[in-house]
């Protein structure tokens, strides 16, 4: 059952072969079997998923279906589900059961998809390996030794261990992409505003953006059609005509010219994630595809930039956490102060409190010149060095990360390298383009992602590739032996 | 640029975030690791760049000035520490 394709699973609903109330326990008794081991869930939600798919049957029996009603999904933890808890894996929202529904929420239960649970992720989305979670690191399905990737590392492990058929995730400065890389399944960032942020836990505003991840670039393509659209209630939402992002799936690969930067194959790059990564180009030629070299020369400013601007904004947006409105509140405060103090000090994290110093040193007197400002003029160097290079071609294909998953507890001591490690994601963010990650190969006998960047609101397009490449490969449809 | 007690008592205040008199050292070198990454900026020359703020240079949207949401305090304070006669309690700020 967990192998077939969204549209097969759909198809079985519509037809009457099974109900979703059968496809969803059998993705929670998947769960009850191989969780425990694996901790992505922070919360499964069975009373609620069963419940809501029994609405979906009554719904698919009036023939009003949708061609997602019925499918069960998983949730991120950062996005708000009303009367769910709602922790970002955080000590400090382990109490937090949000009073509405993010908007992405809103549009999947309006489709009828049953909520299996909410997937854990690094704690307030600040992190590449979903180790600094408070409920403790996800183990990659492919290798319990493995981090999944992060921040949404749940959401990649329960894709890949098939523990639920599509997810939601958020990415920042690669925490869709990478993880999507390090558990061979497919995930995609939309252009920033296309997807609402409203109800996701803020991290940093003006690069958080949400987007699928699942098997395929075909099912990523019909959940996006159920997550993107205008919504008021985000004011960086984007205005724009309802895309089809299933419609280009089909179109030949004929003709398109992919840009492969010199920058991104130079020192720090895995050997053999070089290797898939080419391979994978290569195939891109059977199938029609033109390569030409192009440059991103500002590709080494990205992530300082990113690691000034990110934290920057997340200063600002989790000051909210001061243990008065919601959220952990410390025992016993002797005044407003101590109250403020200790219940952010008890609640946060070490990588959030470290985030948060940072961004706050940044903006302080005297250096928001040097810092902030700075970064964020690189910040547009670095945007127009991609619109250049797609004067010349129409996507662009690299590494998603320059290795494949690392070990946990390897990283951690180490912040500056595991800030590093985000070198090829982050770029994108700064930018605001789209990017796909789809399985490509093997490299210590751990999955290895293709990373395809295009222009602005292209994501069918990137759709479009990642599908054709997966009619002539198989790396999307292999799953970790344990796990079949 | 290396970060000293000072500077870690400052940030400290800044973001109303404790460290321990026997963490301020281990937070100095994290924090100065990673300003230490930030040093790659300066060398780049960004006289005539103009600082960008939204990816796509769009500007705020703006909506008509009327209410949208309806009154729920009792909803959203139901999920507060500790609430009286639809206020948010906290520890006497006056004596």
């Amino acid at each position: 059952m967990h192998n077939l394709t969204i549209k097969q699973m759909s198809e079985k609903l519509q037809s009457g072969d099974i109900t979703s109330v059968q496809l969803t326990q059998y993705y929670l008794d998947r769960i009850s079997q191989y969780d425990p081991e694996l901790n992505a869930y922070v919360t499964v939600t069975p009373e609620l998923a069963i419940q809501m798919a029994e609405e979906a049957d009554r719904r698919i029996a009036t023939g009003k279906a949708e061609l997602l009603t019925g499918i069960p999904v998983a949730h991120k933890d950062i996005f708000c589900t009303d009367g769910i808890k709602t922790s970002c894996s955080s000590k400090m929202l382990d109490n937090f059961i949000a009073p509405y529904d993010a908007h992405v929420v809103t549009q999947l239960k309006k489709i009828g998809m049953p909520i299996l649970g909410k997937t854990n992720m690094d704690e307030f989305a600040m992190g590449s390996s979903s180790e600094s979670s408070y409920y403790g690191p996800t183990k990659n399905p492919w290798d319990h030794k493995a981090v999944p990737g992060g921040s949404s590392g749940g959401a990649a492990a329960v894709i890949a261990a098939g523990l639920a058929p599509m997810a939601t995730g958020t990415d920042t400065g690669g925490s869709i992409r990478q993880p999507a890389s390090f558990c061979g399944i497919t995930g995609i960032k939309p252009t920033y505003g296309v997807v609402s942020r409203f109800g996701i836990v803020a991290y940093a505003s003006s690069f958080d953006q949400a987007g699928p991840m699942t098997r395929s670039a075909e099912d990523s393509a019909w959940m996006l059609n159920a997550m993107a659209g205008f919504d008021e209630r985000d004011s960086t939402s984007l205005e724009r005509e309802k895309t089809d992002y299933t419609a280009e799936l089909e179109r030949s690969l004929e003709g398109l010219k992919i840009g492969v930067p010199a920058e991104y194959f130079g020192e720090g790059l895995d050997a053999s994630v070089e290797d898939v990564v080419k391979k994978a180009i290569a195939q891109m030629k059977d199938l029609g595809a033109e390569v030409v070299e192009v440059h991103l020369p500002n590709k080494d400013l990205a992530v300082p930039s990113y690691y000034v601007l990110a934290p920057a904004e997340a200063s600002s947006n989790l000051s909210r956490f001061d243990g008065v409105r919601f959220g952990y509140r410390c025992e016993q405060a002797e005044d407003l102060n101590d109250l403020y103090r200790r219940s952010r000090s008890e609640g946060f994290g070490e990588e959030v409190k470290r985030r948060i110093m940072v961004g706050a040193y940044a903006l302080s007197a005297g250096y928001y010149d040097a810092y902030y400002l700075k970064a964020q003029k690189l910040r547009r160097m670095v945007r127009d060095d991609f619109v250049h290079a797609f004067k010349q071609c129409d996507v662009i294909m690299g590494p998603v990360a320059p290795t494949s998953a690392f070990n946990i507890g390897e990283k951690a001591d180490d912040q500056v390298s595991m800030y590093l490690s985000d070198l090829y994601t982050i770029p994108v963010n700064l930018a605001g383009l789209p990017a796909l990650s789809v399985p490509a190969g093997f490299a210590q006998e751990r999955p290895v992602g293709l990373h395809i960047v295009g222009p602005y609101f292209s994501e069918a397009k990137l759709l479009n590739i990642g599908h054709q490449f997966q009619q002539v490969t198989n790396w999307h449809k292999q799953m970790p032996k344990q796990y079949q | 640029m290396s970060l000293g007690k000072t500077e870690v008592e400052y940030i400290s205040r800044l973001t109303q975030i404790d460290v321990q008199e026997n963490q301020i050292e281990s937070v100095a070198k994290k924090l100065s690791n990673i300003l230490e990454l930030f040093a790659q900026m300066e060398a780049v020359d960004t006289e005539e760049v103009a600082p960008m703020a939204h990816p796509l240079d769009a500007v705020q949207r703006l909506r008509p000035d009327a209410v949208t949401e309806v009154d729920q305090h009792e909803r959203l304070q139901a999920i507060a520490p500790a609430v009286a006669e639809a206020y948010y309690l906290v520890p006497q700020v006056i004596e």
